[in-house]
């Protein structure tokens, strides 16, 4: 018997461990599933059916492996994002090919972003035009990079192939006074509608889904990891190639500053997508840790700043930067929050890393309704400007989701709401900054006379 | 007879918030039911039934916990959380509206037969 015991447990654990190795199906579902297996196994033998028949009998009744783990990725599809296809095998026809597009899209933003040196416009003689412009010709290559990926429709590719060339048309027609405050706005919000834009060949169709624009804060965050490693790398490449050249007595000033950062900025952005693609799963064990590295430590900062405003008072008499450094902190802690959210356990229970998410956005709350009320009595007692429309209404907007955000915490916490409603109300956000970003690239120029 | 796969797809949901509004229950359990509630006709593979209870876990629809069963095997047990109350009672209204619409055209009352066949006489 207990021989006989030990045959049905060999083929259990085989069947575990054949199941174990589906991305989709993790620990606990294993042993939920196993157990399921035992049960049914127990019931068998009692009917009379032999060990062996009873072992064949149920795991032909748990049905087939390949569709059980497809169902699962598909409520699961976050263990799956790594695949990106909810497919068993990794599709032959994708790999291959990841190679030669993104190196060839990498080279092609390389040449996009050199081209107007054909025209005179050199990337250190005009640095406006390079500021202005440098989301029109980089972007549309990242875009392409996903339309071929995810194979979109002619449509998708129609939408964003427009917003693409609104944003070319408005940002080299507005007659913007050099130097000015609403051309270096609207070259900053440019490149929020275009990533956005690019957003929308990401999701392919499917920019409604929710768990879809999950993937792309996701993959945004992976990609400024990524692309912040690159440049480092590339900082490291400059500085040797000035040094080993000046060692010789050669300047490498022209080439480094014409060649090697253009090229290197614009095709880093491709590298950088096409690693995030094909990597995930080396940096996906990053992401929390990451997160739950600084969030402690914002807090502490925001917890510190509550003191020495306290203590300073009079937060009229500072710098007028004051906005914009805040706005830059909300940015921070939205970003905090949202990738936590994004490489959050969806099983796992709200515990104390909630409770310190839930501290650092209430005290960021805190510390900013401080500054806005400055700012507005500031605005009161010397006008308004476009920088200053432009900084207040980006405050008003991260102050909503936040205190929504620190709201729905709270509600986690006590078991009211459910992680997934903060997820949903995170991606459901999105497109109140595309309308922001359009509304700053579109209407402030000329309401603020180009100046 | 063979149930066809959208409608077993359907049923499942309510089907299973169901079962739990019985009471506290686990996977193997849970398909026991099913199979003596519909005595055999509604049946789906047993794996299927997995991933469903975790869409409804992170819909807040039931809540899990694992517990040792008597044998000392660990079972993941799910509870219907308050809010599956309510969907489950809404979707109880739907479904009683469709069975009830069904049965009117699949069951006409006596005289409607008749004033079909007698409609043709009487024109």
């Amino acid at each position: 018997m207990a021989e006989k015991q030990s045959a049905l447990d060999a083929q259990i654990a085989s069947w575990t461990e054949y199941l174990r190795r589906r991305r989709a199906v993790t620990g606990a579902d294993v042993d939920e599933l196993e157990g399921h297996l035992r049960d049914q196994v127990d019931d068998l033998v009692r009917s009379g059916l032999s060990e062996e028949e009873a072992f064949f009998v149920a795991i032909k009744r748990i049905g087939s492996l390949d569709e059980v783990s497809r169902e699962y990725a598909r409520e699961h599809a976050d263990r799956l994002w790594k695949q990106l296809v909810i497919d068993d095998a990794p599709s032959p026809t994708r790999q291959p090919r990841a190679f030669p597009l993104v190196a060839g899209l990498a080279v092609g933003a390389a040449l996009a972003f050199k081209a107007p040196a054909l025209f005179g416009v050199t990337f250190s003689g005009d640095p406006e035009f390079y500021l202005l412009n440098a989301g029109v010709l980089i972007l549309p290559f990242l875009a392409a990079y996903f339309a071929w990926t995810r194979r979109i429709s002619a449509a998708v590719m129609i939408a964003v192939a427009a917003v693409f060339a609104l944003t070319a048309v408005i940002l080299n027609v507005y007659p913007f006074t050099p130097q000015g405050m609403t051309v270096s706005l609207a070259a900053g919000h440019a490149l929020v509608v275009l990533w956005l834009a690019v957003g929308l060949a990401y999701a392919g169709g499917l920019w409604r889904s929710d768990t879809v624009r999950m993937d792309f804060v996701r993959f945004t965050g992976e990609w400024v990891v990524y692309y912040t490693l690159i440049a480092l790398g590339g900082a490291v490449l400059v500085a040797l190639t000035m040094g080993v050249f000046g060692a010789i007595g050669l300047d490498a000033g022209e080439v480094v500053q014409e060649w090697i950062i253009p090229c290197g900025v614009a095709g880093a952005v491709i590298v950088a997508a096409g690693l995030v693609e094909a990597k995930q799963s080396v940096i996906e064990n990053i992401a929390p840790v990451l997160t739950k590295l600084f969030t402690p430590l914002f807090t502490a900062m925001l917890l510190a700043f509550v003191v020495a405003a306290l203590i300073q008072r009079d937060l009229l008499g500072t710098s007028r930067d004051l906005l914009i450094i805040f706005d830059v902190v909300l940015v921070v802690v939205l970003g905090l929050l949202l990738y936590s959210l994004s490489a959050r356990n969806p099983e796992s229970k709200p515990g104390w890393f909630e409770r310190l998410q839930l501290l650092m956005v209430s005290s960021a709350l805190v510390v900013d309704l401080l500054v806005l009320i400055a700012m507005v009595a500031r605005i009161g007692a010397f006008g308004v400007s476009a920088n200053k429309m432009a900084s207040l209404g980006l405050n008003i907007i991260l102050l909503v989701n936040l205190a929504w955000s620190a709201y729905l915490l709270l509600a986690i916490l006590r078991g009211t709401a459910r992680p997934a409603q903060l997820e949903k109300w995170q991606t459901r956000y999105i497109p109140v900054y595309l309308g922001w970003a359009l509304i700053v690239m579109v209407v402030f120029p000329p309401f603020f006379g180009f100046e | 007879m063979h149930i066809g796969k959208d409608l077993v797809a359907a049923a499942a949901t309510p089907l299973v918030l169901g079962i739990l509004a019985e009471g506290e229950s686990y996977g193997y359990a849970i398909l026991q039911r099913v199979e003596q509630l519909s005595e055999g006709e509604l049946s789906w593979s047993d794996g299927m039934l997995y991933p469903l209870l975790h869409r409804l876990e992170r819909l807040g629809y039931v809540e899990s916990a694992w517990h040792a069963s008597p044998t000392g095997r660990r079972r993941k047990h799910y509870l219907l959380s308050s809010e599956g109350r309510s969907v489950l009672a809404e979707q109880r209204r739907q479904w009683t509206a469709v069975s009830s619409a069904l049965e009117k055209v699949w069951m006409p009352p006596s005289d409607s037969t008749r004033r079909l066949v007698a409609s043709p006489a009487g024109a």
